[in-house]
């Protein structure tokens, strides 16, 4: 009896005991991000592979919309760890005090373009994706469309109903574009540039990949998106060029940082540290042609080698603050139009 | 002496002290729970449109920005316009349908009733989807529309009249069967022509139901949300525009005061749908017959003349959907694939969210169908205090009124408040179980009222004065004798949970994220063959759905009821 006794206690504890280890193997961090859901899922096994005990849960939408969350739920934090936002959206973040300070090993390899230099580290760069154009031939051809070579070429005539563009309020990349113009052209001049674009925009998208995934579907001739996305489509077999405006590339780094007032800051911080190692460098550089440790990246197919001269001299502090007024700017100028046509 | 009165006058009330306390606290309860679930989101909706994003309180501002800026009033005006016009085209043709159905005797009926349903069973966002593969720049039919462009009003108009066309028509088809024999027999007697009596007879006779379904389509339409998503442009209403401040700016004050511009039409037509309803109840006496149409061949041709072009239509919708989900590249490479079914690959939930679409349409439909039932029968049953009897009935119809988006936003402020001892919902699949029993309450309470007007009060007078409970009537009497109709209730839960995406937009959290929110997000992504996929799933799944709401019919009928059987 008594033997029975204590073989039932040493099965409850070893029960107990596997039941605790099983709690430990699942740290779940809620990760946001607006990297490319093809990616998350490799991205996600690359990580648990090296960190078995811990989970990653993503929460994917467009950059806008993720900033927009994370700044809704400043008061009450949801997500623990952001990988894979536009570097501008985390400055912002940092400006209202809403990230953890830390330097994750390996900090020192990236090239200072990609890193916060401050003396409160807060984010990390991981690549940097930059705009481009997504041409498909096919129907370019079939509607009598010349091959585009800049920025200027869009406003022509001959372009009208037959460009898309992301909606820099919610898409990284539309912001990316916007903020890009601005800077190169000035001011009064990009606005300029933006009220005769509007005239040959058919529509603004929601998410910066779907200007090309239209184009490579042959439901517009031109998306304005970014270089990964157009020669991604190419590689499925879609007949799209990309083409790189020839004034100048507008650019961001897709970056990381630990939300402050995560209660699993042990399982972030490892994160962080996988995020910015060699072997995750060359996990993004299977789509993103520049990558945050230099020397690393190879060349990608169909992404043209001479991509990083093209981008310009992005002066991100001057983005991040003035992303309010340019997004709403931009709201009340194009948003409200019923029929951009 | 006392006692004696006392005992007396309580035999008279075949009620005891306890059991009247009992029931008073059960009626609170009732109405604690609905409260919860309807009125308190709203009110914390209301507060938060004449809050600034701090929580300050500031008046009307939020209201004279929203009304000082040009794009919001054009949305609108777009809202109203579109809303009309989908209506008209929706009262037209449901009617056409319905009346050859009713009036003609055009073969298999069954089957074109039945067809004319298939909308029901898939989400709002289906049709647009299919739309742009048929009429979009890649379309097969794209020269149909002359150069005109279907992303726009006219693909809005198009994808919105396809599903909100079972809706009219179920009430105009239910409305125009009723139409009394007699008068035609009368007509006929008198020789009075055929187009006289189709404006004499007819028309007046369902003047109700036209009204009726003119006011569900209006109400539909202007709170759809799924349709101008994804097909709408630049052509922006009132339900995208809650979606744009609340997700794509988060700005929720804004998302708020939208949200109470579009509650004021919804709220019009609402009451007076139910002006309608209650005038409509008195067309049919017990001595009407129903109409038998005669034999008529030339009727019949032109029947069908105009029914197989709606059908036909309906049925190129649905195809083409199915169609373009095993495609492999749209429009380049036509060859059979099974590529767009692979979800994880894709923005969205992958196929996760398929499962918690049918585990949260599971729940949905038990919870809400025994909340509901339970709420319906003691307050019609059992209840004794007339003032919050009023207040429970009133609860129950409040949700007509709310269109999905606005309720699941109020959800959002009331439920995600650090101080809401409930927070801990937020992000779960309880608020998205709850939330949804909310959104389709009305009608499955109004469903329960009919069945249980039905059934004789004798049952419970009998019951009451031999001193059974009034739970274990409802348990052992009214349950059983319902359960056809609680079944039907079951399998609506079920489906409208499937296909909803206004109600749960806002709601869903990364583990919890439903299919019709993926179809939503591929289609964001740009993901189109995906998302039609997605889309043809969920529609097989409410298809498998009715099939077994079918046979579980079948089975209760033939084995728990066979009373039933011989009484018809």
């Amino acid at each position: 009896m008594a033997m029975m006794k204590i073989m039932k206690k040493c099965v409850t504890s070893a029960a107990l005991m596997a039941l605790s280890g099983l709690g430990m193997a699942a740290t779940e961090l809620t990760v946001y991000t607006a990297f490319e859901a093809e990616d998350l899922k490799r991205y996600k096994a690359e990580f648990e592979n090296k960190n078995p005990d811990i989970k990653v849960n993503w929460v994917r939408d467009s950059t806008g919309i993720v900033t927009a969350k994370l700044l809704a739920e400043k008061e009450n934090p949801q997500a623990d760890v952001v990988w894979g936002l536009a570097g501008t959206s985390l400055l912002i973040l940092k400006d209202e005090q809403m990230l953890e300070t830390y330097k994750p090993v390996g900090f020192e390899k990236l090239s200072p373009k990609f890193r916060d230099n401050s003396a409160e580290t807060q984010w990390v760069g991981l690549d940097a994706w930059m705009a481009g154009l997504c041409v498909n031939t096919v129907e370019a051809q079939k509607a009598g469309l010349p091959m585009p070579s800049s920025w200027e070429d869009l406003t022509k005539p001959v372009y009208r109903g037959h460009v898309i563009m992301p909606n820099p309020n919610s898409s990284g990349t539309g912001f990316l574009d916007v903020s890009s113009w601005l800077q190169m052209f000035g001011e009064d001049k990009g606005w300029e540039y933006m009220d005769a674009l509007h005239e040959n925009i058919s529509r603004y998208t929601h998410s910066g990949s779907k200007p090309c995934k239209l184009a490579a579907a042959g439901e517009t001739p031109i998306g304005i998106s970014f270089a990964f996305r157009g020669a991604k489509e190419k590689t499925k077999g879609a007949p799209v060029e990309v083409v790189f405006p020839s004034e100048g590339l507008g650019w961001d780094v897709e970056a990381a940082a630990i939300v402050k007032g995560t209660d699993k800051l042990d399982a972030a911080k490892k994160l962080m540290d996988f995020a910015v190692s060699e072997d995750a460098m060359r996990m993004y550089n299977v789509g993103y042609a520049i990558v945050a440790i230099p020397g690393i990246a190879k060349p990608v197919e169909h992404f043209p080698e001479n991509a990083e001269e093209l981008i310009i001299d992005n002066d991100f502090g001057w983005a991040a603050k003035n992303r309010k007024d340019i997004l709403s700017t931009w709201a009340s100028r194009y948003d409200g139009k019923s029929d951009p046509k | 002496m006392t006692t004696l009165t006392l005992n007396l006058l309580s035999w008279f009330n075949g009620l005891s002290e306890t059991d009247r306390t009992i029931r008073l606290f059960v009626q609170l309860g009732v109405i604690g729970a609905l409260s919860v679930a309807i009125l308190l989101p709203l009110f914390s909706l209301l507060s938060k449109s004449v809050e600034d994003s701090d929580g300050h309180f500031v008046g009307l501002d939020n209201f004279l920005t929203y009304f000082g800026s040009q794009g919001l009033q054009q949305s609108l005006s777009n809202s109203l316009f579109i809303s009309l016009v989908v209506t008209l085209i929706v009262v037209v043709c449901a009617f056409l349908y319905a009346y050859v159905l009713t009036h003609s005797r055009i073969p298999v009926k069954g089957l074109f009733r039945f067809l004319a349903m298939l909308p029901l069973l898939a989400p709002s966002l289906l049709p647009a989807i299919a739309l742009i593969y048929i009429f979009g720049k890649q379309g097969f039919l794209r020269e149909w529309l002359f150069g005109a462009e279907i992303y726009g009003p006219i693909g809005i108009v198009m994808g919105s009249v396809f599903w909100i066309f079972p809706h009219a028509f179920m009430i105009l088809y239910t409305a125009l069967r009723q139409n009394d024999a007699r008068l035609y027999e009368s007509a006929n007697a008198l020789k009075t022509s055929a187009f006289r009596t189709f404006m004499t007879v007819t028309l007046p006779n369902a003047r109700y139901g036209l009204i009726s379904a003119a006011l569900v389509s209006f109400t539909l339409m202007i709170t759809d949300f799924g349709v101008p998503k994804v097909i709408g442009g630049q052509y922006n209403v009132l339900a995208t525009d809650i979606y744009k401040q609340v997700i794509g700016q988060q700005n929720f004050q804004m998302g708020a005061v939208v949200s109470l511009v579009l509650l004021a039409p919804v709220l019009l037509t609402f009451v007076a749908q139910r002006y309608v309803e209650s005038k409509q109840k008195v067309t049919v006496t017990s001595s009407s017959k129903p109409y038998l149409p005669s034999k008529k061949l030339s009727r019949d041709l032109l029947g069908l003349l105009v029914c197989l072009p709606i059908l036909a239509s309906m049925l190129l919708v649905v195809g083409t959907a199915i169609y373009a989900s095993f495609v492999t590249y749209w429009p380049y490479n036509l060859s059979f694939s099974l590529n767009n079914y692979q979800f994880d690959l894709m923005d969205g939930g992958g196929w996760a969210s398929f499962g918690n679409s049918l585990q949260m349409a599971a729940w949905t439909a038990l919870f809400g169908t025994l909340l509901i039932w339970f709420v319906a029968y003691f307050n019609e049953r059992a209840a004794q205090n007339v003032l919050l009897k009023r207040i429970v009935h009133a609860l129950a119809i409040l949700p007509m009124a709310v269109p999905g988006m606005v309720l699941g936003l109020a959800y959002i402020f009331f439920f995600n408040q650090p101080n809401n001892p409930l927070n801990s919902v937020y992000g779960t699949m309880t608020i998205l179980v709850l939330c949804t029993v909310a959104h389709f309450y009305t009608v499955s309470h109004l469903t329960f009222l009919t069945a249980l007007k039905q059934l004789d009060k004798s049952f419970d007078e009998a019951a009451e004065s031999m001193k059974v409970g009034w739970f274990k009537r409802f348990i052992n009497v009214s349950t059983p004798l319902c359960l056809l109709t609680i079944v039907d209730v079951f399998f609506y839960m079920f489906i409208n949970a499937m296909t909803t995406v206004s109600a749960v937009v806002f709601l869903y959290s990364p583990n919890t994220i439903l299919a019709s929110i993926s179809v939503l997000n591929m289609d964001d992504a740009g993901d189109l063959a995906p998302a039609a996929a997605m889309a043809v799933l969920i529609m097989a799944a409410c298809a498998s759905a009715r099939l077994l709401h079918w046979l579980v019919t079948e089975l209760i009928s033939r084995y728990l009821q066979p009373w039933r059987n011989r009484a018809v």
